[in-house]
């Protein structure tokens, strides 16, 4: 526990000096849903149809992206060879850095939601279902994005890797979140969509750290 | 058991294995295919409603079920080689991949072929085709990895571990496009239902799906047997075969 505490620390003063990492996948996500519109067309009525598509789309390429340096810099300096050396139990480690690759590319997304509302003309219902899908969702994300971000770390070409890996792992997340804001949004109810969610999520947080452990292990060793 | 089994993981041991086993699976595959092919394609009676397109499930039925019995041989090499660290088991992971891509590519491709005549589209968003689609994505991003490390050791362990995240997503992967496709269902194409196959057409179906089974398991052989001499290269029982010959 004192361990996850340290490893916590350091990973969020880690994001505070080096914000580009950060920072740079939140403007890609805004951008993305900004050139929807540009290519589609600028009627309300089609980008509300299209709406909960473009967001996690764009949601899955932003947590992509922020995912592709997680474990880059600690497996060049050393970090993750001398953990696995020094024979410490790499839970704490690959917890923190889930957590807090979740507070600093999910949770942003999930503020963020108000401004998509905006820009894609979704409703209040659509809203909510928004919100919880994204709140549901962007840990998922972070699950696999680490999960591939550990199996590719020590690869010659991780970063184009990482997406062909990952992207199709993501699709059942990506089905159930749009399924649930299109109920959302024709007033239907969406709890059982949010509750394989939250399934996923939870199997997911079981199996995926013992995966991540292995993978940087073996990309070690 | 594992005693008896012990030998079995020798890199050595498994060449000549496979030397072995291949020129019999080879031959049996082609001349199962043959029989399995001609009488499916050329002596079966034609279907009552789709005529003589229906001829091509003796292709594309045993590639498909094939496409996902490989992945699952690959899945249980995979856990072999991270559970045991055998070797051999990695390299077969590496052998399977591209022939279990190779059988799902057919499927897709000659099921956009029955589709055309039958559906009067190339794709259509059903569930199976999808599923299909993700599963080749999904042996492309195993053997993409596993070409992506300087390290052949890592690439072949980084791929084991994906295969076995693979296997387990599969069925989630399947069940939710499965649930998007009826929640989606517009199309009335995708609504046709197969008449139940009758014995005549049924028998060199049955040939065939063996055939490009013990033709996976030749090509397999194959692959593994260049797996090993690569990875043994500097080993002396290969410099002993080559010298020897």
């Amino acid at each position: 526990m004192v361990m996850l505490g340290q490893f916590i620390k350091r990973e969020l003063r880690l994001l505070a000096r080096q914000k580009a990492d950060w920072l740079n996948p939140l403007l890609f996500f805004v951008i993305v849903l900004c050139l929807f519109p540009l290519g589609v067309g600028p009627s309300p009525n089609l980008l509300r149809i299209m709406a909960p598509g473009i967001v996690w789309i764009a949601a899955l390429l932003s947590v992509l992206l922020a995912a592709e340096r997680l474990f880059k810099d600690d497996y060049r300096n050393g970090v993750i060879e001398q953990l696995v050396a020094a024979r410490q139990p790499l839970l704490s480690f690959v917890l923190a850095k889930l957590f807090t690759n979740w507070l600093s590319t999910g949770l942003p997304l999930v503020l963020l939601s108000p401004v998509v509302a905006l820009l894609l003309n979704i409703d209040a219902a659509g809203f909510v279902a928004l919100l919880f899908t994204l709140l549901l969702g962007t840990p998922l994300l972070s699950l696999l994005g680490v999960m591939g971000a550990a199996l590719t770390v020590s690869a010659d070409k991780g970063g184009i890797l990482l997406a062909l890996l990952i992207l199709p792992l993501y699709i059942p997340l990506l089905i159930f979140a749009s399924a649930a804001m299109e109920a959302a949004t024709t007033g239907m109810s969406y709890h059982g969509q949010l509750a394989i969610m939250l399934a996923m999520l939870l199997f997911a947080l079981a199996l995926i750290p013992l995966a991540v452990i292995g993978a940087l292990k073996l990309n070690v060793s | 058991m594992f005693k008896w089994l012990h030998p079995y993981a020798k890199p050595e041991t498994v060449y000549q294995l496979c030397g072995r086993f291949y020129p019999w699976l080879i031959a049996l595959g082609v001349v199962l295919l043959l029989v399995g092919n001609i009488w499916g394609l050329a002596f079966t009676p034609a279907d009552y409603q789709q005529g003589d397109s229906y001829r091509i499930i003796h292709i594309h039925v045993p590639a498909a079920i094939m496409s996902m019995g490989t992945y699952s041989a690959m899945a249980i090499a995979a856990f072999i080689a991270l559970v045991w660290q055998i070797k051999v088991a990695q390299w077969s992971v590496l052998a399977i991949a591209p022939v279990g891509a190779i059988y799902t590519a057919i499927a897709l491709i000659t099921g956009m072929a029955w589709g055309k005549p039958m559906w009067g589209t190339w794709w259509v968003w059903d569930a199976r085709l999808t599923s299909e689609l993700v599963l080749l994505f999904l042996y492309l991003g195993v053997i993409a990895l596993s070409g992506a490390f300087s390290d052949r050791q890592t690439g072949a362990k980084a791929a084991s571990l994906l295969a076995i995240v693979g296997v387990i997503n599969l069925p989630i992967i399947h069940f939710s496009v499965e649930w998007w496709n009826t929640l989606h269902q517009g199309a009335s194409l995708t609504k046709f239902a197969k008449p139940s196959i009758d014995p005549s057409m049924l028998w060199p179906l049955l040939i065939s799906i063996l055939a490009f089974k013990v033709i996976m398991l030749a090509l397999v052989c194959l692959r593994l047997r260049t797996a090993i001499l690569l990875n043994e290269q500097h080993r002396p029982w290969v410099k002993n075969l080559v010298e020897a010959q």
